[in-house]
């Protein structure tokens, strides 16, 4: 279960430059595919391989491609989706700082399916020392022949450009990327027409998350079949997720999609446990966006099975007892963490990021952020506690992009959960009052009150 | 969300043209190349860094007014963005503006009290400015660095499992630089961008 496909070589000391990133077999794939494969062929093979998209939302990425609209005479772009701002989710960063030349390779192989000749990586406007790390790998694969014209001697040229943020997490999501690309705000477009037809530019476009990018190489070099036989059902090959919160070793982790919550939480190979020998209370085990489970609905499904990393266990038991696999951002609370306070928190940060073009959002996540507020300063009232639920259904399917949905499973999951932690703040709110950052779980025990 | 932020008021104040040297308008040619011919508008974010870098660390509206020129589009269509992005500042900013992570895993590591010992440390609120003119405090969504919580930025660079006795060393190690000049030079917008 310990097998690393992404981050193999990751300890290689100097894996950062070219050489020692193409002694150790990198570039392999490029030489490949522009040997001995079309186009199609490549397509095809990450199909084969059932790769899903892992910025979030899984989409199986050789289907992605294959919905490009090829006939209608304009340059194709490719787009590398490096806008990680998902709370909880540091994945891309970890990759693309410690071994950048697996993202450019990937982009090559991933350009070259596209037949596309001009492809760019939005990175995030925070991650200014990346994109210098971005820049100088990309420097020196032009020095070597790996991008610009006749790559490899082929008749295939490829130019890719770093392209910077500047602070807004809806960019995350394509259509707005691709508006903020084109120097705009980041509003999201109405889709259809889905950037595969009408992306960048008006031309055909695929964005793709960095790691996925990333994931075209092993998939080419071990074949799409060898790849798809990693992993457990339609949740192929290896996922990076990027641990953090109240446990005993943060980090990036790549794991085999199958290994149990339970060995990822507890083994010291990856989280170690809880911090500081706490119980552990609650994970949100996508990114903040996904629904946050209680320890007992982490570890195993409402059936009583183990729940594994993948995209069906964790989605097991649905928005009832189940959450999304997502980015892979595992936020672990301990004991003493506040659910109201972390859902004010969150709701805030979608409140601020909402890019304000439809009501439900613009509006409904600021409701929330002062209804929660208000609960969290100990002036809550016991129907404010219904009131979240009702905004969060109407903002959830009411908006241009997903940023609604995102702001409201949290709202909706953590009240289904911890509903009684929400009934404790509206009737003890002198208790609330007093405590500051949390720490709710001390006051629990001293008052007898379980929540 | 707009709101105030675009103040018309606030006019260049410092005695310097606006103008990029030739060496940066060498380099904003180059990002533009990078977008197709008739795109030059894409460049509007790198250049947008770029000026804010170069003429005193805030976007003040003939800053604005001489990127649109730059990229031969309406100084509105730049106002719409400057007001929408959260790392351009629309006022002037300290030499170092310090930007706290209060999101989520942040928050249940340390991240508020960061905020507030910086506050008192500062002795300033979220949003001023040290009247030396060296800090400014700012309060950010997720940096995107959870793994290594609390994380600040100050500028470009990522300060991470920080604790306050950390922070007193940072912060006295830059009050104590002689440098204190904003404007960078241009080796750093090769790095960039």
């Amino acid at each position: 279960m310990g097998r690393k496909i992404l981050l193999e070589h990751i300890d290689v000391p100097g894996i950062q430059s070219f050489d020692v990133y193409r002694s150790n077999g990198g570039y392999k794939s490029v030489e490949k595919v522009l040997k001995d494969y079309t186009p199609a062929q490549v397509t095809n093979e990450v199909k084969i391989s059932g790769l899903r998209g892992r910025g979030g939302a899984g989409f199986p990425t050789g289907l992605k491609w294959s919905f490009l609209d090829r006939k209608s005479g304009n340059p194709s772009y490719l787009i590398c989706n490096a806008d990680e701002s998902e709370p909880g989710t540091f994945k891309d960063r970890y990759l693309m700082e410690h071994i950048p030349h697996l993202l450019i390779e990937g982009m090559i192989v991933s350009g070259f399916a596209l037949e596309s000749n001009t492809a760019y990586i939005y990175v995030r406007g925070e991650f200014k020392y990346i994109i210098g790390i971005l820049n100088n790998a990309i420097r020196e694969g032009y020095s070597n022949g790996f991008l610009g014209k006749n790559i490899c001697g082929s008749n295939y040229n490829l130019d890719i450009y770093v392209h910077s943020g500047a602070g807004a997490y809806i960019c995350g999501e394509e259509t707005a990327l691709l508006e903020s690309l084109e120097g705009k705000r980041g509003n999201p477009r109405i889709k259809p027409p889905f950037p595969a037809v009408k992306g960048l530019y008006g031309c055909p476009t695929v964005v793709n998350n960095v790691e996925t990018l990333a994931a075209v190489v092993p998939i080419i070099n071990m074949g799409g079949a060898a790849y798809a036989s990693i992993g457990i059902g339609k949740s192929t090959g290896t996922k990076l997720m990027s641990a953090c919160g109240n446990i005993n070793n943060p980090g990036v982790y790549e794991v085999e999609m199958g290994l149990p919550v339970n060995e990822f939480l507890y083994s010291d190979k990856y989280c170690g446990g809880i911090r500081n020998n706490k119980k552990l209370k609650a994970v949100v085990a996508g990114g903040s966006s996904v629904p946050i489970l209680p320890a007992h609905l982490i570890l195993k499904t409402i059936a009583g099975d183990d729940r594994l990393i993948s995209y069906e266990s964790l989605a097991e038991g649905g928005f009832e007892s189940g959450t999304m696999l997502g980015s892979g951002g595992f936020i672990v609370y301990d004991e003493d963490a506040c659910m109201v306070r972390n859902a004010w928190n969150f709701t805030r940060f979608y409140h601020h990021e909402s890019c304000g073009q439809c009501s439900p959002c613009r509006e409904g996540t600021g409701w929330m952020e002062k209804v929660l507020h208000r609960m969290e300063s100990g002036l809550g009232r016991m129907h404010d506690i219904d009131l979240l639920v009702s905004i969060a259904g109407k903002i959830e399917g009411n908006t241009i992009c997903p940023l609604g949905d995102a702001a409201a499973w949290p709202i909706a999951s953590v009240i289904r959960h911890f509903r009684s932690e929400f009934e404790f703040h509206v009737n003890f709110p002198e208790i609330i009052k007093n405590i500051r950052h949390g720490s709710l779980e001390k006051y629990l025990k001293t008052e007898k009150i379980s929540v | 969300m707009l709101g105030n932020k675009l103040n018309h008021k606030q006019y260049h104040k410092e005695n310097q043209p606006v103008q990029f040297s030739d060496e940066i308008l060498k380099k904003v040619e180059q990002i533009i190349n990078r977008y197709p011919e008739g795109r030059q508008k894409s460049a509007m974010l790198p250049v947008l860094h770029i000026a804010q870098e170069e003429f005193g660390g805030y976007l003040s509206v003939d800053v604005m007014d001489y990127v649109a020129s730059l990229i031969h589009v309406q100084p509105i269509e730049v106002y719409e963005v400057a007001t929408f992005y959260s790392q351009y500042y629309l006022e002037n900013v300290g030499k170092y503006v310090i930007e706290v992570c209060r999101t989520g895993p942040c928050a249940i590591c340390g991240g508020e009290t960061i905020s507030e010992y910086l506050q008192d440390k500062l002795n300033i609120n979220v949003g001023e400015t040290t009247t030396d003119g060296l800090f400014t405090l700012k309060e950010v969504e997720c940096l995107g660095a959870c793994g290594s919580a609390p994380v600040m930025q100050i500028n470009t660079e990522f300060y991470e499992n920080l604790t306050e006795d950390r922070i007193d060393i940072l912060l006295e190690e830059m009050k104590t630089r002689t440098d204190h000049s904003k404007s960078k030079e241009a080796r750093w917008v090769e790095k960039f961008f």
